[in-house]
């Protein structure tokens, strides 16, 4: 098996992921005879997966140069809650321009506290443990304070289709386009890798395997696509329409793009990884290791901030008591899509593996059922039971 | 109901009046709040100390932030901070016994505010829990009297969740049983989050192909997490209930998306309890307060003596009256009100 690995150069973690998450589908579909393989339940899935999805992102990079994040669901409701205040109260709320304004607010907020908590972190050498478990505490409190406790709502109909709802999709046509623009990206990046390491004359995977690995990814995109474009639902017309990729998957997508660019393209990118795989080492070798944590934490606020938006626009209110309880299934999607908390090793598209899977038991779950409570049970020991693996996997691999 | 309100406190303050005020300035009320971040505590904070302030008795207050540990620490603290009385908002209902324990011991009375303490000597004030829940059941009833129906219960945590379902099931039991009602999904919502419901919402419907013909929510919050998850499959006209008054609410009232919210003026409820917190204090016995009856309807059956106050339906019939409570203003509630379809109250 580990020849195999070798030799097709998959990532046997991630591929070791993404075969579990296949396992837990089919249970889950044979269990609700069939309900929870369905396009709209999979178009559902999709969006109740993008606000830990994306927060999810930005953890990795913290966990990876060591640091944590414990703050971010009460951010997200202290976000959440600028931006709706905002577009209600303080701009004319009919207005085309509050909206976004609001959302601008929103996110300079986001990153103005991540700078606060960098800076405690980098600068002042607070544990981040500390200093965003009183963030925890301060931002529940301040997202109460925004508008004393009360639900804002409705918000601007424009800023709802951020969040999916009735007509937040692209619709077919728009996916498809974009379904094949990714591949044809998937299929460039590796000629062009296998391009450079023919120029350097480096060690090249067999043709075959790199042809496996385009055309699965390919399928993958497709088939995604496929699913959401046969999910038809009705629209403010009452007319069935395809749905297509949903508004919030869109950003998720853009962001684990962006920031999967940024962690295996970029000098920051790698700062972030040498720093976390070494500090002491890091500095000496003149990596601004201060800086690098701040923009992190700034990073994480700016995240959490994209995640009070989706869920504010999903909701169609902004609400006090959003996003509790986010930390821990933030945290829980990186580390079960791989994120050492030893620092040093992550992944973006295994966080979202992570995150998937944790949606999939709730989503799955509530299909058949189950209480709550069971709920947290079994998700709790798929956490145990993913960074055992963990465990397990690291020392064959380091034997 | 006001002008009752009224005469008890003019009775309260003449009785004041003859024990000598001075008498009166000595008394210190102690409040334990369980957690202070809700919206709604801060309106109940500011009748209790008006409340108080006008029998003449003090305001010191404590606040648990959502730990038990911390409440125990509290009620001491506001013991030895030489309360007379105290009113405690329990965090929990166990957990907060041991305190209660130690008031008795210092002939310190508790008042058990809004959540149950399940002690014989204390008095329980609360607005009735069960008929919140019944009066939710009874209007979504109302309206669509047979079919499949959801129910978004509140946080597993909270004893008010499992009374709240308990007065809907009085209400709709018989026609579960009869088989005009189908119960199509039930799940409970963790710290009453709205994102939770939506999410529970929108499993239901996947499961059942949109064929749900009533929702009972047992709050706002919950009911417009519920709302939104209709509202992205375009199913409208669905009755869905509610409690609190939000002015979110009040608003989806006024619009027709939900069709019920339970108004409970948490003034008069801090009022009420700054006036039998200081009877209390002067020797009153909880059994002895005003309007105050026994009752066993808790987990460990206990007799407790119980005030419970009367919640108010708010349907599109009767929105003007949060409006003319000064609960929310007429441009809070009608706020994007098509003309054509709105409420008596809007026009």
């Amino acid at each position: 098996m580990n020849a195999l690995f070798q030799k097709t150069g998959f990532d046997p973690r991630f591929t070791s992921m993404v075969l579990v998450l296949l396992a837990v589908w089919a249970g889950l579909s044979a269990l609700t005879g069939g309900v929870f393989l369905t396009p709209r339940n999979l178009y559902n899935l999709s969006i109740q997966t993008c606000v830990t999805g994306v927060m999810a992102c930005g953890m990795v990079y913290l966990i990876v140069a060591r640091q944590i994040d414990l703050s971010v669901g009460s951010l997200l409701a202290f976000t959440g809650m600028l931006i709706a205040y905002t577009q209600v109260q303080v701009f004319p709320p009919e207005a085309g321009w509050g909206w976004p304004l609001s959302l601008a607010i929103g996110i300079a907020a986001g990153v103005a506290v991540g700078a606060f908590q960098g800076w405690w972190v980098a600068y002042r050498q607070v544990p981040a443990f500390v200093v965003t478990l009183a963030g925890y505490l301060m931002y529940r409190g301040a997202a109460f304070l925004v508008a004393d406790g009360q639900t804002i709502a409705p918000l601007h109909p424009s800023y709802q289709l951020l969040g999916g709802g009735m007509s937040g999709s692209i619709g077919a046509t728009a996916s498809w386009l974009l379904a094949a623009a990714a591949c044809a990206a998937v299929v460039w990046q590796r000629w062009q890798a296998r391009r450079t390491r023919a120029r350097y004359e480096a060690a090249q995977l067999p043709l075959w395997a790199d042809g496996l690995r385009v055309v699965l990814q390919c399928a993958a995109i497709v088939g995604f696509v496929a699913v959401m474009n046969s999910y038809t639902g009705l629209d403010a017309a009452q007319q069935r329409v395809a749905k297509g990729i949903a508004v919030p998957v869109l950003i998720l997508i853009g962001v684990v793009a962006a920031l999967t660019f940024v962690s295996q393209r970029t000098r920051f990118g790698r700062y972030v990884f040498a720093f976390g795989g070494n500090p002491e080492a890091a500095l000496l070798s003149g990596i601004p290791t201060l800086r690098v944590q701040l923009y992190l934490f700034m990073l994480m606020g700016a995240l959490a901030a994209l995640a009070g938006m989706i869920t504010t626009a999903r909701l169609n209110s902004g609400a006090n008591s959003i996003g509790q309880m986010a930390e821990l299934y933030v945290i829980a999607a990186a580390v079960i899509g791989g994120t050492s908390l030893s620092g040093g090793v992550g992944s973006i598209p295994g966080c979202i593996v992570g995150a998937l899977l944790i949606q999939s038991l709730d989503n799955g779950m509530v299909l058949l059922d189950v209480t709550s409570a069971k709920r947290q049970i079994l998700i709790g020991l798929v956490l145990i039971a993913a960074v055992w693996f963990d465990v397990v996997y690291n020392r064959k691999a380091a034997r | 109901m006001t002008l009752t309100r009224i005469a008890g406190a003019l009775m309260l303050t003449g009785l004041l009046a003859t024990q000598g005020i001075a008498h009166a300035k000595d008394l210190v009320v102690g409040v334990s709040w369980s957690n202070f971040q809700e919206e709604r505590w801060k309106r109940d904070e500011s009748a209790i100390k008006a409340a108080l302030q006008k029998l003449g008795a003090k305001y010191i207050s404590a606040d648990a932030q959502g730990s038990n540990e911390k409440q125990l620490a509290d009620i001491e603290g506001l013991i030895s901070r030489g309360a007379n009385a105290l009113i405690v908002l329990a965090y929990d209902a166990d957990a907060v016994l041991p305190a209660v324990q130690k008031a008795k011991e210092e002939g310190v009375p508790v008042l058990a505010y809004d959540r149950l303490i399940q002690d014989p000597g204390v008095l329980y004030l609360t607005f009735d829990n069960v008929e919140v829940g019944r009066i939710q059941a009874r209007e979504v009833f109302r309206a669509r009297p047979a079919g499949n129906y959801v129910f978004i219960k509140g946080s597993p945590t909270d004893p008010n969740a499992d009374f709240l379902h308990k007065g809907q099931l009085d209400v709709l039991g018989g026609a579960i049983k009869a088989g005009k009602i189908k119960v199509v999904g039930e799940q409970y919502t963790e710290g009453w989050s709205p994102e939770v419901a939506q999410k529970n919402m929108e499993q239901i419907l996947t499961k059942n192909a949109n064929k749900v013909d009533a929702v009972v929510a047992s709050n706002d919050g919950t009911a417009g997490g519920a709302v939104a998850a209709m509202k992205a499959q375009a199913l409208t006209g669905v009755p869905v209930s509610g409690q609190d008054a939000d002015i979110a609410a009040l608003n989806r009232v006024a619009r027709g998306e939900q069709t019920v919210t339970v108004f409970k003026d948490t003034r008069t409820l801090g009022e009420a309890a700054g006036q039998f917190a200081v009877a209390m204090a002067k020797g009153t016995k909880p059994g002895a307060v005003k309007g105050a009856a026994t009752w066993n309807g808790g987990t460990k059956k206990i007799a407790i003596s119980s005030v419970f106050l009367k919640p108010v339906a708010i349907t599109a019939d009767n929105l003007g009256y949060v409006i003319d409570a000064g609960w929310a203003s007429k441009a809070q509630v009608c706020a994007g009100v098509d003309a054509a379809k709105a409420p008596k109250a809007c026009k």
